[in-house]
Protein backbone atom coordinates (compact mmCIF):
# COMPACT_ATOMS: atom_id res chain seq x y z
CA UNK A 1 0.00 0.00 0.00
CA UNK A 2 1.51 3.29 -1.09
CA UNK A 3 -0.60 5.37 1.29
CA UNK A 4 0.08 4.50 4.91
CA UNK A 5 -2.41 6.02 7.31
CA UNK A 6 -0.93 6.25 10.80
CA UNK A 7 -2.69 6.54 14.17
CA UNK A 8 -2.19 10.29 14.33
CA UNK A 9 -3.86 10.86 10.96
CA UNK A 10 -6.83 8.67 11.75
CA UNK A 11 -7.19 10.42 15.13
CA UNK A 12 -7.17 13.81 13.37
CA UNK A 13 -9.69 12.72 10.73
CA UNK A 14 -11.90 11.34 13.52
CA UNK A 15 -11.91 14.79 15.13
CA UNK A 16 -12.83 16.47 11.83
CA UNK A 17 -15.53 13.90 11.12
CA UNK A 18 -16.81 13.96 14.72
CA UNK A 19 -16.67 10.19 14.89
CA UNK A 20 -15.41 8.08 17.75
CA UNK A 21 -14.10 4.80 16.40
CA UNK A 22 -13.62 1.61 18.38
CA UNK A 23 -10.14 0.04 18.20
CA UNK A 24 -11.42 -2.45 15.66
CA UNK A 25 -13.09 0.24 13.53
CA UNK A 26 -9.96 2.36 13.70
CA UNK A 27 -7.74 -0.41 12.34
CA UNK A 28 -10.26 -1.14 9.57
CA UNK A 29 -10.52 2.57 8.73
CA UNK A 30 -6.73 2.91 8.44
CA UNK A 31 -6.61 0.05 5.96
CA UNK A 32 -9.73 1.18 4.08
CA UNK A 33 -8.58 4.74 3.69
CA UNK A 34 -5.11 3.66 2.57
CA UNK A 35 -6.62 1.46 -0.12
CA UNK A 36 -9.04 4.15 -1.26
CA UNK A 37 -6.27 6.74 -1.50
CA UNK A 38 -4.12 4.30 -3.48
CA UNK A 39 -7.01 3.97 -5.85
CA UNK A 40 -7.64 7.72 -6.02
CA UNK A 41 -3.93 8.26 -6.76
CA UNK A 42 -4.77 6.94 -10.22
CA UNK A 43 -5.85 10.50 -10.99
CA UNK A 44 -2.19 11.52 -10.83
CA UNK A 45 -1.69 9.76 -14.17
CA UNK A 46 -3.52 12.70 -15.74
CA UNK A 47 -1.88 16.02 -16.43
CA UNK A 48 -4.43 18.54 -15.18
CA UNK A 49 -2.24 21.63 -15.32
CA UNK A 50 -4.17 24.50 -16.79
CA UNK A 51 -7.53 22.81 -16.16
CA UNK A 52 -9.87 24.85 -13.96
CA UNK A 53 -11.51 22.88 -11.12
CA UNK A 54 -15.19 22.41 -11.98
CA UNK A 55 -17.42 22.44 -8.91
CA UNK A 56 -20.66 22.72 -10.85
CA UNK A 57 -21.40 21.76 -14.45
CA UNK A 58 -23.50 24.88 -14.95
CA UNK A 59 -22.43 28.38 -13.96
CA UNK A 60 -24.44 28.56 -10.74
CA UNK A 61 -24.76 31.76 -8.77
CA UNK A 62 -26.21 32.72 -5.45
CA UNK A 63 -29.95 33.17 -5.73
CA UNK A 64 -31.23 36.11 -3.73
CA UNK A 65 -34.79 36.77 -2.64
CA UNK A 66 -36.50 39.14 -0.25
CA UNK A 67 -36.42 38.03 3.37
CA UNK A 68 -40.15 37.50 3.68
CA UNK A 69 -41.80 34.79 5.74
CA UNK A 70 -43.84 32.52 3.48
CA UNK A 71 -44.59 29.66 5.86
CA UNK A 72 -46.43 29.79 9.17
CA UNK A 73 -45.23 29.10 12.68
CA UNK A 74 -43.94 25.55 12.59
CA UNK A 75 -42.14 25.57 15.94
CA UNK A 76 -44.39 22.90 17.39
CA UNK A 77 -43.77 20.51 14.50
CA UNK A 78 -40.06 21.29 14.60
CA UNK A 79 -39.78 20.74 18.32
CA UNK A 80 -41.77 17.54 17.91
CA UNK A 81 -38.57 16.03 16.52
CA UNK A 82 -36.35 17.26 19.36
CA UNK A 83 -34.56 14.49 21.27
CA UNK A 84 -35.11 16.62 24.40
CA UNK A 85 -37.18 19.77 24.77
CA UNK A 86 -38.08 22.19 27.56
CA UNK A 87 -40.17 25.40 27.47
CA UNK A 88 -40.20 25.55 23.68
CA UNK A 89 -36.41 25.13 23.46
CA UNK A 90 -33.97 22.36 22.55
CA UNK A 91 -32.20 20.88 25.56
CA UNK A 92 -28.50 20.18 24.95
CA UNK A 93 -25.77 18.75 27.17
CA UNK A 94 -23.51 21.12 29.09
CA UNK A 95 -21.56 23.22 26.61
CA UNK A 96 -19.17 25.24 28.81
CA UNK A 97 -17.06 23.98 31.66
CA UNK A 98 -16.97 25.61 35.07
CA UNK A 99 -19.79 27.34 37.00
CA UNK B 1 -69.68 1.42 -13.43
CA UNK B 2 -67.39 0.50 -10.46
CA UNK B 3 -65.34 -2.58 -9.79
CA UNK B 4 -65.05 -3.71 -13.39
CA UNK B 5 -61.45 -4.82 -12.94
CA UNK B 6 -60.20 -7.46 -10.55
CA UNK B 7 -57.24 -6.60 -8.38
CA UNK B 8 -54.51 -8.58 -10.09
CA UNK B 9 -55.57 -7.10 -13.43
CA UNK B 10 -55.34 -3.66 -11.83
CA UNK B 11 -51.83 -4.26 -10.50
CA UNK B 12 -50.51 -5.08 -13.98
CA UNK B 13 -51.47 -1.63 -15.31
CA UNK B 14 -48.90 1.07 -15.90
CA UNK B 15 -49.39 4.40 -14.11
CA UNK B 16 -51.01 6.18 -17.06
CA UNK B 17 -53.15 3.11 -17.88
CA UNK B 18 -54.42 3.10 -14.30
CA UNK B 19 -55.24 6.80 -14.52
CA UNK B 20 -57.16 6.17 -17.75
CA UNK B 21 -59.10 3.32 -16.12
CA UNK B 22 -59.98 5.61 -13.19
CA UNK B 23 -61.15 8.38 -15.49
CA UNK B 24 -63.24 5.90 -17.48
CA UNK B 25 -64.88 4.73 -14.26
CA UNK B 26 -63.52 1.19 -14.55
CA UNK B 27 -61.90 1.50 -11.16
CA UNK B 28 -61.18 4.15 -8.51
CA UNK B 29 -58.16 5.66 -6.78
CA UNK B 30 -59.30 3.92 -3.59
CA UNK B 31 -59.52 0.51 -5.25
CA UNK B 32 -56.06 1.01 -6.72
CA UNK B 33 -54.65 1.90 -3.30
CA UNK B 34 -56.42 -1.07 -1.70
CA UNK B 35 -54.96 -3.37 -4.34
CA UNK B 36 -51.45 -2.04 -3.74
CA UNK B 37 -51.74 -2.26 0.05
CA UNK B 38 -52.95 -5.88 -0.25
CA UNK B 39 -50.03 -6.67 -2.53
CA UNK B 40 -47.63 -5.14 0.03
CA UNK B 41 -49.30 -7.18 2.78
CA UNK B 42 -48.78 -10.31 0.67
CA UNK B 43 -45.28 -9.71 -0.70
CA UNK B 44 -43.34 -7.26 1.39
CA UNK B 45 -42.60 -9.69 4.20
CA UNK B 46 -40.31 -11.37 1.69
CA UNK B 47 -39.02 -8.44 -0.41
CA UNK B 48 -38.81 -5.64 2.21
CA UNK B 49 -39.24 -2.84 -0.34
CA UNK B 50 -40.76 -0.46 2.21
CA UNK B 51 -39.45 1.05 5.44
CA UNK B 52 -42.81 2.71 6.18
CA UNK B 53 -46.27 2.19 4.70
CA UNK B 54 -48.78 5.01 5.19
CA UNK B 55 -51.79 2.61 5.16
CA UNK B 56 -54.97 4.34 6.35
CA UNK B 57 -53.59 7.82 5.60
CA UNK B 58 -52.92 6.72 2.02
CA UNK B 59 -56.46 5.32 1.71
CA UNK B 60 -57.97 8.54 3.06
CA UNK B 61 -55.92 10.62 0.60
CA UNK B 62 -56.93 8.32 -2.26
CA UNK B 63 -60.59 8.93 -1.36
CA UNK B 64 -60.05 12.71 -1.44
CA UNK B 65 -58.31 12.46 -4.80
CA UNK B 66 -61.11 10.29 -6.21
CA UNK B 67 -63.64 13.01 -5.33
CA UNK B 68 -61.51 15.64 -7.07
CA UNK B 69 -61.17 13.46 -10.18
CA UNK B 70 -64.94 12.99 -10.29
CA UNK B 71 -65.43 16.75 -9.82
CA UNK B 72 -63.12 17.39 -12.76
CA UNK B 73 -60.54 19.18 -10.59
CA UNK B 74 -57.74 16.66 -11.24
CA UNK B 75 -57.28 15.81 -14.88
CA UNK B 76 -53.58 14.92 -15.22
CA UNK B 77 -52.15 11.49 -16.16
CA UNK B 78 -51.05 10.62 -12.61
CA UNK B 79 -54.25 11.55 -10.74
CA UNK B 80 -55.29 8.72 -8.45
CA UNK B 81 -52.11 6.73 -9.01
CA UNK B 82 -50.34 5.27 -5.91
CA UNK B 83 -46.63 6.14 -5.74
CA UNK B 84 -43.74 4.90 -3.57
CA UNK B 85 -41.14 7.46 -2.43
CA UNK B 86 -37.51 6.73 -1.58
CA UNK B 87 -36.93 7.26 2.12
CA UNK B 88 -34.46 10.13 1.62
CA UNK B 89 -37.20 12.51 0.46
CA UNK B 90 -39.01 14.40 3.19
CA UNK B 91 -42.71 13.67 3.52
CA UNK B 92 -44.68 15.85 5.92
CA UNK B 93 -46.00 13.82 8.85
CA UNK B 94 -44.50 10.57 7.52
CA UNK B 95 -41.35 8.99 8.96
CA UNK B 96 -38.25 9.70 6.82
CA UNK B 97 -35.25 7.61 7.89
CA UNK B 98 -32.77 7.53 4.96
CA UNK B 99 -32.57 3.88 6.08
CA UNK B 100 -30.33 5.07 8.93
CA UNK B 101 -30.57 4.59 12.67
CA UNK B 102 -29.66 8.26 13.13
CA UNK B 103 -33.04 9.25 11.62
CA UNK B 104 -35.02 6.37 13.16
CA UNK B 105 -37.67 8.76 14.57
CA UNK B 106 -37.54 11.74 12.18
CA UNK B 107 -40.95 13.03 11.04
CA UNK B 108 -40.46 15.97 8.65
CA UNK B 109 -42.45 19.18 9.05
CA UNK B 110 -42.53 19.64 5.26
CA UNK B 111 -42.48 17.65 2.03
CA UNK B 112 -39.86 17.58 -0.71
CA UNK B 113 -40.79 19.74 -3.70
CA UNK B 114 -40.85 16.69 -6.04
CA UNK B 115 -43.31 14.96 -3.71
CA UNK B 116 -45.49 18.09 -3.57
CA UNK B 117 -45.52 18.26 -7.38
CA UNK B 118 -46.76 14.68 -7.52
CA UNK B 119 -49.42 15.32 -4.86
CA UNK B 120 -50.63 18.42 -6.68
CA UNK B 121 -51.07 16.21 -9.76
CA UNK B 122 -53.16 13.79 -7.69
CA UNK B 123 -50.67 10.97 -7.15
CA UNK B 124 -51.01 9.40 -3.69
CA UNK B 125 -47.99 8.42 -1.55
CA UNK B 126 -48.18 4.78 -0.41
CA UNK B 127 -45.09 4.86 1.77
CA UNK B 128 -41.33 5.16 1.90
CA UNK B 129 -38.95 2.72 0.26
CA UNK B 130 -35.82 1.10 1.56
CA UNK B 131 -32.39 2.24 0.34
CA UNK B 132 -28.71 2.05 1.11
CA UNK B 133 -28.10 4.15 4.21
CA UNK B 134 -28.02 7.82 3.08
CA UNK B 135 -27.92 6.49 -0.52
CA UNK B 136 -24.37 5.20 -0.01
CA UNK B 137 -24.19 1.80 -1.65
CA UNK B 138 -25.10 -0.19 -4.73
CA UNK B 139 -27.10 -3.07 -3.27
CA UNK B 140 -29.55 -1.74 -0.61
CA UNK B 141 -27.64 -3.96 1.83
CA UNK B 142 -26.30 -1.04 3.91
CA UNK B 143 -29.83 -0.16 5.13
CA UNK B 144 -30.30 -0.17 8.90
CA UNK B 145 -33.71 -1.75 8.30
CA UNK B 146 -32.76 -4.98 6.54
CA UNK B 147 -31.91 -5.85 2.96
CA UNK B 148 -34.39 -5.59 0.09
CA UNK B 149 -34.66 -8.66 -2.14
CA UNK B 150 -34.90 -8.60 -5.92
CA UNK B 151 -38.45 -9.63 -6.92
CA UNK B 152 -37.08 -11.21 -10.13
CA UNK B 153 -34.97 -13.55 -7.96
CA UNK B 154 -35.07 -13.10 -4.17
CA UNK B 155 -31.59 -14.58 -3.68
CA UNK B 156 -30.18 -11.53 -5.50
CA UNK B 157 -29.90 -7.86 -4.54
CA UNK B 158 -32.22 -5.30 -6.15
CA UNK B 159 -29.31 -2.93 -6.70
CA UNK B 160 -29.03 0.43 -5.06
CA UNK B 161 -29.20 2.82 -3.62
CA UNK B 162 -32.85 3.18 -4.76
CA UNK B 163 -33.30 -0.61 -4.42
CA UNK B 164 -36.59 -0.43 -2.53
CA UNK B 165 -38.13 1.84 -5.17
CA UNK B 166 -37.02 -0.37 -8.10
CA UNK B 167 -38.10 -3.55 -6.32
CA UNK B 168 -41.49 -2.05 -5.39
CA UNK B 169 -42.17 -1.27 -9.08
CA UNK B 170 -41.03 -4.77 -10.14
CA UNK B 171 -43.13 -6.45 -7.42
CA UNK B 172 -46.24 -4.44 -8.33
CA UNK B 173 -46.19 -2.99 -4.81
CA UNK B 174 -46.69 0.45 -6.40
CA UNK B 175 -47.49 1.82 -9.84
CA UNK B 176 -44.36 3.94 -9.98
CA UNK B 177 -41.72 5.28 -7.61
CA UNK B 178 -39.35 8.16 -7.02
CA UNK B 179 -35.66 7.50 -6.54
CA UNK B 180 -32.53 9.61 -6.34
CA UNK B 181 -29.36 9.15 -8.39
CA UNK B 182 -25.92 10.37 -7.26
CA UNK B 183 -23.77 7.87 -9.16
CA UNK B 184 -26.27 5.48 -10.73
CA UNK B 185 -28.68 4.94 -7.84
CA UNK B 186 -31.80 5.05 -10.06
CA UNK B 187 -30.47 3.50 -13.26
CA UNK B 188 -28.60 0.54 -11.75
CA UNK B 189 -31.46 -0.80 -9.57
CA UNK B 190 -33.85 -0.22 -12.49
CA UNK B 191 -31.52 -2.38 -14.59
CA UNK B 192 -31.25 -5.13 -11.93
CA UNK B 193 -35.03 -5.23 -11.36
CA UNK B 194 -36.10 -4.96 -15.01
CA UNK B 195 -37.87 -1.58 -14.83
CA UNK B 196 -37.36 1.84 -16.41
CA UNK B 197 -35.36 4.44 -14.46
CA UNK B 198 -34.21 7.92 -15.37
CA UNK B 199 -31.79 10.45 -13.96
CA UNK B 200 -32.64 13.86 -15.43
CA UNK B 201 -30.21 16.67 -16.24
CA UNK B 202 -28.84 18.19 -13.03
CA UNK B 203 -31.16 20.95 -11.84
CA UNK B 204 -34.29 19.69 -13.64
CA UNK B 205 -36.00 18.39 -10.49
CA UNK B 206 -35.81 20.42 -7.29
CA UNK B 207 -33.64 18.90 -4.58
CA UNK B 208 -35.55 20.79 -1.87
CA UNK B 209 -36.44 18.23 0.79
CA UNK B 210 -34.10 15.58 -0.61
CA UNK B 211 -31.66 14.69 2.15
CA UNK B 212 -28.35 15.65 0.55
CA UNK B 213 -25.55 13.16 -0.08
CA UNK B 214 -23.40 14.65 -2.88
CA UNK B 215 -25.22 17.90 -3.61
CA UNK B 216 -23.47 18.62 -6.92
CA UNK B 217 -24.40 15.13 -8.19
CA UNK B 218 -27.78 14.28 -6.60
CA UNK B 219 -30.87 14.32 -8.78
CA UNK B 220 -34.38 12.92 -8.20
CA UNK B 221 -36.00 10.86 -10.96
CA UNK B 222 -38.69 8.29 -11.82
CA UNK B 223 -38.70 4.49 -11.63
CA UNK B 224 -41.55 3.15 -13.75
CA UNK B 225 -42.93 0.17 -15.64
CA UNK B 226 -42.81 1.86 -19.05
CA UNK B 227 -41.05 4.70 -20.89
CA UNK B 228 -44.44 6.41 -21.28
CA UNK B 229 -44.84 6.50 -17.48
CA UNK B 230 -41.26 7.75 -17.14
CA UNK B 231 -42.00 10.73 -19.39
CA UNK B 232 -45.28 11.49 -17.61
CA UNK B 233 -43.66 11.40 -14.16
CA UNK B 234 -40.68 13.50 -15.21
CA UNK B 235 -43.01 16.06 -16.79
CA UNK B 236 -44.85 16.28 -13.46
CA UNK B 237 -41.87 16.57 -11.11
CA UNK B 238 -39.67 18.87 -13.23
CA UNK B 239 -39.95 22.40 -11.88
CA UNK B 240 -38.01 25.57 -11.32
CA UNK B 241 -37.86 25.98 -7.56
CA UNK B 242 -36.65 29.12 -5.80
CA UNK B 243 -35.94 27.02 -2.73
CA UNK B 244 -33.17 25.15 -4.59
CA UNK B 245 -30.46 27.50 -5.84
CA UNK B 246 -29.24 24.88 -8.35
CA UNK B 247 -32.70 24.50 -9.86
CA UNK B 248 -32.66 25.33 -13.59
CA UNK B 249 -35.41 27.25 -15.34
CA UNK B 250 -36.31 25.40 -18.52
CA UNK B 251 -39.25 25.65 -20.88
CA UNK B 252 -38.94 22.27 -22.58
CA UNK B 253 -40.39 20.02 -19.87
CA UNK B 254 -43.25 18.66 -22.01
CA UNK B 255 -41.46 15.31 -22.03
CA UNK B 256 -44.49 13.26 -23.10
CA UNK B 257 -44.34 15.01 -26.49
CA UNK B 258 -41.22 12.91 -27.16
CA UNK B 259 -43.13 9.61 -26.98
CA UNK B 260 -42.71 9.09 -30.70
CA UNK B 261 -41.77 5.76 -32.26
CA UNK B 262 -39.12 6.98 -34.68
CA UNK B 263 -35.32 6.88 -34.60
CA UNK B 264 -34.65 7.53 -38.27
CA UNK B 265 -31.41 9.47 -38.51
CA UNK B 266 -30.81 9.42 -34.73
CA UNK B 267 -27.02 9.39 -34.30
CA UNK B 268 -26.08 6.90 -31.60
CA UNK B 269 -22.52 6.35 -30.36
CA UNK B 270 -21.38 3.29 -28.41
CA UNK B 271 -18.20 3.94 -26.38
CA UNK B 272 -15.73 1.14 -27.05
CA UNK B 273 -14.49 1.79 -23.51
CA UNK B 274 -17.90 0.56 -22.25
CA UNK B 275 -17.61 -2.83 -23.96
CA UNK B 276 -14.20 -3.92 -22.72
CA UNK B 277 -12.77 -5.78 -19.78
CA UNK B 278 -15.08 -6.50 -16.87
CA UNK B 279 -18.28 -6.52 -18.92
CA UNK B 280 -20.27 -9.75 -18.66
CA UNK B 281 -20.64 -11.32 -22.13
CA UNK B 282 -24.39 -11.87 -21.79
CA UNK B 283 -24.86 -8.20 -20.87
CA UNK B 284 -22.73 -7.15 -23.84
CA UNK B 285 -24.72 -9.34 -26.24
CA UNK B 286 -28.06 -7.98 -25.01
CA UNK B 287 -26.91 -4.36 -25.25
CA UNK B 288 -25.47 -4.82 -28.74
CA UNK B 289 -28.67 -6.58 -29.85
CA UNK B 290 -30.62 -3.53 -28.67
CA UNK B 291 -28.29 -1.29 -30.68
CA UNK B 292 -28.87 -3.44 -33.77
CA UNK B 293 -32.63 -3.17 -33.33
CA UNK B 294 -32.35 0.62 -33.24
CA UNK B 295 -30.10 0.54 -36.29
CA UNK B 296 -32.58 -1.69 -38.15
CA UNK B 297 -35.19 0.99 -37.45
CA UNK B 298 -33.18 3.77 -38.96
CA UNK B 299 -30.73 4.95 -36.29
CA UNK B 300 -27.14 5.62 -37.30
CA UNK B 301 -25.07 3.57 -34.86
CA UNK B 302 -21.29 3.50 -34.52
CA UNK B 303 -18.61 2.79 -31.96
CA UNK B 304 -16.23 5.49 -30.73
CA UNK B 305 -13.64 6.18 -28.01
CA UNK B 306 -15.07 8.23 -25.15
CA UNK B 307 -11.81 8.22 -23.12
CA UNK B 308 -11.15 8.88 -19.40
CA UNK B 309 -13.72 6.22 -18.39
CA UNK B 310 -11.38 4.58 -15.86
CA UNK B 311 -10.90 7.90 -14.05
CA UNK B 312 -14.58 8.47 -13.35
CA UNK B 313 -14.79 6.26 -10.26
CA UNK B 314 -11.83 7.71 -8.29
CA UNK B 315 -13.05 11.21 -9.25
CA UNK B 316 -16.56 10.43 -8.10
CA UNK B 317 -15.61 8.90 -4.76
CA UNK B 318 -13.39 11.86 -3.91
CA UNK B 319 -16.08 14.44 -4.71
CA UNK B 320 -19.04 12.47 -3.32
CA UNK B 321 -17.21 11.65 -0.07
CA UNK B 322 -16.11 15.28 0.34
CA UNK B 323 -19.65 16.57 -0.13
CA UNK B 324 -21.07 13.82 2.07
CA UNK B 325 -18.73 14.65 4.94
CA UNK B 326 -19.95 18.23 4.81
CA UNK B 327 -23.65 17.45 4.24
CA UNK B 328 -23.82 14.86 7.00
CA UNK B 329 -22.39 17.21 9.62
CA UNK B 330 -25.97 18.28 10.36
CA UNK B 331 -26.73 14.94 12.01
CA UNK B 332 -25.55 15.81 15.48
CA UNK B 333 -28.38 14.72 17.78
CA UNK B 334 -29.48 18.27 18.64
CA UNK B 335 -32.69 19.08 16.79
CA UNK B 336 -33.95 15.76 15.46
CA UNK B 337 -33.12 12.10 15.10
CA UNK B 338 -31.19 9.80 17.37
CA UNK B 339 -29.25 11.20 20.36
CA UNK B 340 -26.78 9.07 22.32
CA UNK B 341 -27.48 8.78 26.03
CA UNK B 342 -24.99 9.35 28.85
CA UNK B 343 -22.60 11.69 27.04
CA UNK B 344 -20.57 13.93 29.34
CA UNK B 345 -20.65 17.17 27.33
CA UNK B 346 -21.67 18.58 23.99
CA UNK B 347 -18.73 17.26 21.99
CA UNK B 348 -18.96 13.83 23.56
CA UNK B 349 -22.63 13.80 22.63
CA UNK B 350 -21.91 14.70 18.98
CA UNK B 351 -19.31 11.97 18.67
CA UNK B 352 -21.29 9.27 20.41
CA UNK B 353 -24.49 10.11 18.55
CA UNK B 354 -22.80 9.95 15.16
CA UNK B 355 -20.71 6.87 15.96
CA UNK B 356 -23.77 4.96 17.17
CA UNK B 357 -26.15 6.39 14.58
CA UNK B 358 -24.21 5.89 11.32
CA UNK B 359 -23.42 2.51 9.74
CA UNK B 360 -19.97 1.39 8.48
CA UNK B 361 -20.28 2.53 4.81
CA UNK B 362 -21.46 6.00 5.84
CA UNK B 363 -18.61 6.32 8.34
CA UNK B 364 -16.12 5.16 5.69
CA UNK B 365 -17.22 7.90 3.29
CA UNK B 366 -17.38 10.62 5.95
CA UNK B 367 -13.83 9.75 7.04
CA UNK B 368 -12.53 9.76 3.47
CA UNK B 369 -14.34 13.02 2.73
CA UNK B 370 -13.00 14.70 5.86
CA UNK B 371 -9.50 13.62 4.86
CA UNK B 372 -9.59 14.87 1.26
CA UNK B 373 -10.94 18.23 2.43
CA UNK B 374 -8.42 18.64 5.25
CA UNK B 375 -5.67 21.21 4.96
CA UNK B 376 -2.62 19.79 3.25
CA UNK B 377 -4.65 17.32 1.18
CA UNK B 378 -7.36 19.57 -0.28
CA UNK B 379 -5.39 20.51 -3.39
CA UNK B 380 -3.90 17.08 -4.02
CA UNK B 381 -7.17 15.20 -3.75
CA UNK B 382 -10.28 17.38 -3.85
CA UNK B 383 -9.17 20.02 -6.35
CA UNK B 384 -7.46 17.37 -8.46
CA UNK B 385 -10.79 15.50 -8.68
CA UNK B 386 -12.62 18.69 -9.69
CA UNK B 387 -10.07 19.20 -12.46
CA UNK B 388 -10.55 15.66 -13.76
CA UNK B 389 -14.29 16.24 -13.59
CA UNK B 390 -13.86 19.16 -15.99
CA UNK B 391 -11.91 16.88 -18.35
CA UNK B 392 -14.62 14.20 -18.19
CA UNK B 393 -17.27 16.80 -18.98
CA UNK B 394 -15.20 17.93 -21.97
CA UNK B 395 -14.97 14.33 -23.26
CA UNK B 396 -18.77 14.15 -23.22
CA UNK B 397 -19.06 17.56 -24.93
CA UNK B 398 -16.87 16.21 -27.74
CA UNK B 399 -19.00 13.06 -28.02
CA UNK B 400 -22.25 15.03 -28.18
CA UNK B 401 -20.87 17.12 -31.01
CA UNK B 402 -21.12 13.89 -33.03
CA UNK B 403 -24.00 11.97 -31.45
CA UNK B 404 -27.56 12.51 -30.25
CA UNK B 405 -27.25 9.74 -27.66
CA UNK B 406 -24.62 7.50 -26.18
CA UNK B 407 -25.66 3.85 -25.79
CA UNK B 408 -24.15 1.25 -23.48
CA UNK B 409 -24.78 -1.08 -20.57
CA UNK B 410 -26.02 0.22 -17.20
CA UNK B 411 -23.86 -2.12 -15.15
CA UNK B 412 -21.11 -4.65 -15.97
CA UNK B 413 -23.16 -7.58 -14.65
CA UNK B 414 -26.70 -8.52 -13.68
CA UNK B 415 -27.74 -8.40 -10.01
CA UNK B 416 -25.21 -10.08 -7.70
CA UNK B 417 -26.29 -12.56 -5.04
CA UNK B 418 -27.11 -11.17 -1.61
CA UNK B 419 -24.16 -10.91 0.76
CA UNK B 420 -21.44 -10.92 -1.91
CA UNK B 421 -20.71 -7.21 -2.39
CA UNK B 422 -19.93 -5.34 0.82
CA UNK B 423 -16.69 -7.13 1.78
CA UNK B 424 -14.70 -5.41 -0.98
CA UNK B 425 -15.77 -1.76 -1.35
CA UNK B 426 -13.52 -0.92 -4.30
CA UNK B 427 -14.83 -3.90 -6.25
CA UNK B 428 -18.38 -2.76 -5.45
CA UNK B 429 -17.56 0.79 -6.57
CA UNK B 430 -16.28 -0.57 -9.91
CA UNK B 431 -19.83 -1.71 -10.65
CA UNK B 432 -20.75 1.97 -11.07
CA UNK B 433 -18.32 2.52 -13.96
CA UNK B 434 -20.91 3.13 -16.70
CA UNK B 435 -23.30 5.27 -14.65
CA UNK B 436 -21.07 7.47 -12.53
CA UNK B 437 -19.63 9.84 -15.16
CA UNK B 438 -23.18 10.85 -16.13
CA UNK B 439 -23.55 12.46 -12.68
CA UNK B 440 -20.12 14.08 -12.84
CA UNK B 441 -21.08 15.73 -16.14
CA UNK B 442 -24.66 16.58 -15.04
CA UNK B 443 -26.14 14.62 -17.97
CA UNK B 444 -29.48 12.83 -18.29
CA UNK B 445 -29.43 9.02 -18.46
CA UNK B 446 -32.13 6.38 -18.76
CA UNK B 447 -32.14 2.66 -18.09
CA UNK B 448 -34.52 0.49 -20.13
CA UNK B 449 -34.93 -3.30 -19.82
CA UNK B 450 -33.30 -5.13 -22.74
CA UNK B 451 -33.67 -8.80 -21.94
CA UNK B 452 -32.35 -11.20 -19.33
CA UNK B 453 -29.30 -13.41 -18.80
CA UNK B 454 -29.38 -17.22 -18.80
CA UNK B 455 -30.40 -17.18 -15.12
CA UNK B 456 -33.39 -14.97 -15.90
CA UNK B 457 -31.91 -11.84 -14.29
CA UNK B 458 -32.85 -8.59 -16.10
CA UNK B 459 -30.34 -6.61 -18.18
CA UNK B 460 -30.57 -2.85 -18.62
CA UNK B 461 -29.76 -0.71 -21.64
CA UNK B 462 -28.42 2.75 -20.82
CA UNK B 463 -28.94 5.79 -23.03
CA UNK B 464 -27.09 8.98 -22.14
CA UNK B 465 -27.91 12.39 -23.58
CA UNK B 466 -26.36 15.82 -23.59
CA UNK B 467 -27.60 18.25 -20.92
CA UNK B 468 -31.30 19.15 -21.46
CA UNK B 469 -31.72 16.48 -24.15
CA UNK B 470 -34.07 14.19 -22.21
CA UNK B 471 -36.47 14.21 -25.14
CA UNK B 472 -33.98 12.47 -27.43
CA UNK B 473 -33.47 9.83 -24.74
CA UNK B 474 -37.19 9.36 -24.22
CA UNK B 475 -37.82 9.09 -27.97
CA UNK B 476 -35.01 6.56 -28.46
CA UNK B 477 -35.95 4.55 -25.36
CA UNK B 478 -39.64 4.57 -26.36
CA UNK B 479 -38.83 3.44 -29.89
CA UNK B 480 -36.63 0.63 -28.58
CA UNK B 481 -39.28 -0.46 -26.06
CA UNK B 482 -42.05 -0.51 -28.68
CA UNK B 483 -39.93 -2.28 -31.32
CA UNK B 484 -38.73 -4.88 -28.81
CA UNK B 485 -42.33 -5.48 -27.70
CA UNK B 486 -43.50 -5.96 -31.27
CA UNK B 487 -40.48 -8.14 -32.03
CA UNK B 488 -39.15 -6.00 -34.88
Amino acid sequence: MANFIDDRTIEYVGILAKLELSDEEREAAKKDMGRMLDYIDKLNELDTSGVEPMSHVFPVQNVFREDVVTNGDESEKTLGNAPEEKDNMFVVPRTFEGN
Amino acid sequence: MRGKMDKSELLHLSAVELNRAIREGKTTAVEAMEAVLEQIEKKDGQYNCYVTVAGDTALAKAAEVQKKIEAGELTGPLAGVPVAVKDNMCTEGLLTTCSSKILENFVPAFSAEAVLQLERAGAVVIGKTNMDEFAMGSTTETSAYGVTRNPRNPEHVPGGSSGGSAAAVAAEECFFALGSDTGGSIRQPASYCGVVGMKPTYGTVSRYGLVAYGSSLDQIGPLTKTVEDCAAVLETIASHDKKDSTSVERADTDFTSALVKDVKGMRIGIPRDYLGEGLDSEVRDAVLAAAELLQANGAVVEEFDLSLVEYAIPTYYTIAAAEASSNLERFDGIKYGYRAKDAAGLHQMYKKTRSQGFGPEVKRRIMLGSFVLSSGYYDAYYLKALRVKAMIKKAFDDAFAKYDCILGPVAPTTAPELGRSLADPIKMYLGDIYTISVNLAGLPGISVPCGADSRGLPIGLQLIGDCFNEKKLIQTAYTYEQCAKEGN
